[in-house]
């Protein structure tokens, strides 16, 4: 019964993790750009969410998509802020840019509130399901739910409409579908935003769940959800939900070995090996250097 | 990890230049001291500085936010009672943002720059022990309310940290308390330790426990360890579960203990969970919720509901002020503001060696986390409370002597 427990514990982590992957894979198939500060997306929409259930009472429904409105209005300001004008810099510039990003946001928030935590309220109602000794609660559930969801809806997106095929063409090869007559800036634009929403929605569940919320919460998630994307293959958004997925269940797995220390080194061990063996990742496609 | 550098690499540039701040700014101050004369040794004569070093920010802020308003009303109590020999005291506070480096920053200020006669320290002991060497350094006698761990006073080497004392008990002695808790009043048999492995206060604690329950015939069944800022314990807990321990010790701060009680209670574990002084917090509470944290007990330095005459009155006093009840951390500061005015008084100047001898010689002082004497090795030696958290409030369950 233990291990069932643990694979539940596993994937309510991992789908965490697969949503701000999504994010990151996105991002990066459309202008292979790291975005280090998505993290702090995350962060952000965690605190959009509490400030929208504690101040203003709303249930979590509404509080889910206030924050992931406003946090795909903030995507899109980072984007045409600091990235747009480096699109034809060297990557390394514009990955610089990410992290100056991502410090900008952690400390602009500090010095804003303050570090301090905050406990996230209850806004749903608590009951657990017990199923031959394995305890799963509602919440759990639900969150499972909202993810699955959203993963579905994105593949929607990506696959049946007009702005997912333009995203699918300038991630192809944007020159070319700027010939098409492909609006590039509002396709890119577009990603940032769905990216963004989802880190929002992310973050919404993460304080559901994990009740603590601070600003410095989006570094090591983010880190983890990059480690996902890598793992599944960056630029392949069923890889970003796979990677996500499956490295909650082994964060799990060693953490139930009875290595809870050495959780975090796994993670990073297994960026490390798939560096070394699979660049590509489970689900990348091997591109030919050009020379 | 690229943040993680650029971080470490602004630190210590940040860290490098506001030393030389610091230093040119202590050399700066002494110019003009020596070039006003007379003024400036008079305004020296008539106050007291203490400084005060604390988490007003950051991880564990409410412990030096606590400890600084007990420290605040012992200060106004002690100046409008006339002071000490007539001079006033001024509490100059200094947030170390809960971090050691900036624990060390701030001890230099105070010492060089605001030339304090006696330091607060900070309230936990990692930071207090990054303060050490400036207390020694510059003879500053420096009182932790609340760092617990022995190497606080007492070097791995077995020699003294001379400048540096504390006002409460320390971490063995928790352990212990802890432990007979579990055997005598709940009869536990097979416990379970679950460590803050990232603090030397939680380490401590978890080692004394398992010596005495071990001792008690108890047996550890399951044995743990977590790192600070992780959100994550349900892989832990459900490994520890499968143990069926009818006890968990749980060493560590509120701020992931809240989330630990948490998850421990949505996996089903009904044992009852124990824990030390750094559970005290309220945002303890808001963290687990009020139904998870029943059947949970903490060890602490004084209960506000302690029917005791002078508790009693200090309540009072506190509520009056801040209109809330003061909790151990509340109580702790005000007492070492106490505890360094005795010793003032007792050395009869604001000399930093005539006040370390009288803090080191204290006896049978009667404050309000209880009567103690400093032994040896600068640690009072003084009796502990066991509370009990019944629907989010602590209820006062029994009282320990050493």
């Amino acid at each position: 019964m233990e291990w069932i427990q643990q694979l539940v514990n596993g994937i309510s982590l991992g789908s965490i993790y697969a949503l701000i992957a999504l994010g990151y894979t996105m991002v990066y198939g459309i202008i292979k750009l790291i975005n280090f500060a998505h993290g702090d997306v995350f962060m952000l929409g965690a605190f959009i969410g509490f400030y929208a259930i504690a101040r203003w009472d709303i249930g979590f429904f509404p509080a889910l998509i206030i924050s992931m409105v406003l946090c795909a209005i903030i995507g899109v300001i980072i984007e045409r802020v600091a990235y747009k004008r480096l699109r034809n810099a060297t990557r390394i510039a514009a990955l610089i840019t990410a992290i100056g990003v991502s410090l900008l946001i952690e400390y602009t928030v500090i010095f804003f509130r303050g570090a301090s935590p905050e406990a996230y309220p209850e806004v749903l109602p608590k009951t657990y399901i017990d199923i031959f000794g394995v305890s799963i609660s509602s919440i759990s559930i639900l969150i499972l739910a909202v993810t699955v969801v959203l993963m579905i809806l994105l593949q929607f997106i990506v696959h049946k409409t007009k702005i997912g095929k333009a995203m699918r063409a300038v991630s192809l090869d944007p020159d070319a579908a700027r010939l098409m007559g492909i609006n590039v800036d509002n396709t890119i634009s577009a990603t940032f935003a769905i990216g963004s929403a989802l880190a929002g929605a992310a973050g919404v569940i993460f304080g559901v769940y994990y009740t603590r919320i601070e600003p410095l919460m989006g570094v090591l998630p983010g880190l983890k959800a990059f480690i996902a994307a890598v793992f599944g293959g960056i630029g392949s958004i069923p890889g970003a939900m796979v990677g996500g997925l499956s490295l909650g269940v082994v964060e799990t797995v060693v953490s139930a070995l009875g290595f809870s220390l050495w959780r975090d080194a796994a993670a990073f061990v297994i960026l490390i090996l798939i560096l070394i063996l699979k660049p590509s990742g489970i689900f990348g496609k091997n591109t030919r250097e050009k020379v | 990890m690229a943040e993680k550098k650029t971080l470490k690499r602004f630190a210590s540039v940040f860290l490098a230049s506001s030393l030389i701040m610091g230093a040119l700014a202590g050399c700066n101050s002494e110019g003009t001291s020596t070039a006003g004369g007379g003024s400036s040794s008079d305004t020296t004569s008539d106050v007291i500085k203490i400084g005060a070093n604390l988490e007003l920010s950051g991880a564990v802020a409410s412990y030096g936010s606590s400890i600084a308003n007990g420290a605040e009303l012992a200060v106004e109590e002690i100046n409008a009672a006339g002071g000490i020999d007539g001079k006033q005291i001024q509490l100059v506070k200094v947030d170390n943002k809960s971090e050691n480096s900036e624990a060390t920053n701030a001890a230099i200020k105070l010492a060089t720059q605001d030339k304090v006669t006696a330091m607060i320290a900070p309230a936990t002991s990692g930071n207090v022990i990054a303060t050490a060497q400036i207390a020694n350094q510059y003879k500053i006698p420096t009182v932790t309310a609340s760092g617990t761990a022995p190497n606080v006073t007492e070097n791995e080497d077995g020699t003294l940290n001379d400048f540096v004392f504390r006002t409460c008990f320390i971490d063995p002695f928790q352990g212990i308390v802890a432990a007979n808790f579990a055997s005598n009043e709940l009869g536990a048999k097979n416990v379970a330790i679950y460590a803050d492995n990232a603090s030397d206060y939680a380490k401590g604690l978890a080692k004394s426990f398992k010596e005495q329950i071990e001792a008690n015939g108890g047996t550890v069944v399951a044995e743990e360890a977590y790192v600070a800022d992780d959100t994550d314990f349900k892989s832990t807990l459900t490994r520890i579960k499968s143990a069926n321990p009818d006890f968990i010790f749980i060493p560590g701060y509120y701020e992931e203990v809240g989330l630990i009680v948490k998850q421990a209670r949505e996996l089903g574990i009904e044992a009852p969970l124990m824990g030390a002084d750094g559970w005290d917090s309220p945002t303890l509470v808001e963290l687990a919720g009020a139904e998870a944290l029943n059947n949970t007990f903490i060890t602490n330095h004084y209960s506000s509901q302690d029917p005791e005459e002078t508790i009693q009155g200090f309540v009072e006093a506190f509520k009056g002020k801040y209109s809330e009840s003061p909790n151990a951390f509340h109580a702790l500061g005000y007492d070492t503001v106490y505890y360094i005015k005795d010793a003032i008084e007792r050395a009869g100047s604001t000399d930093g060696e005539a006040i370390q001898k009288a803090l080191a010689e204290t006896q049978d002082l009667s404050l309000i986390t209880g009567t103690f004497s400093v032994d040896e090795k600068h640690n009072p030696v003084k009796s502990a409370t066991v509370l009990e958290y019944v629907d989010g409030n602590q209820v006062f369950n029994s009282k320990v002597n050493p």
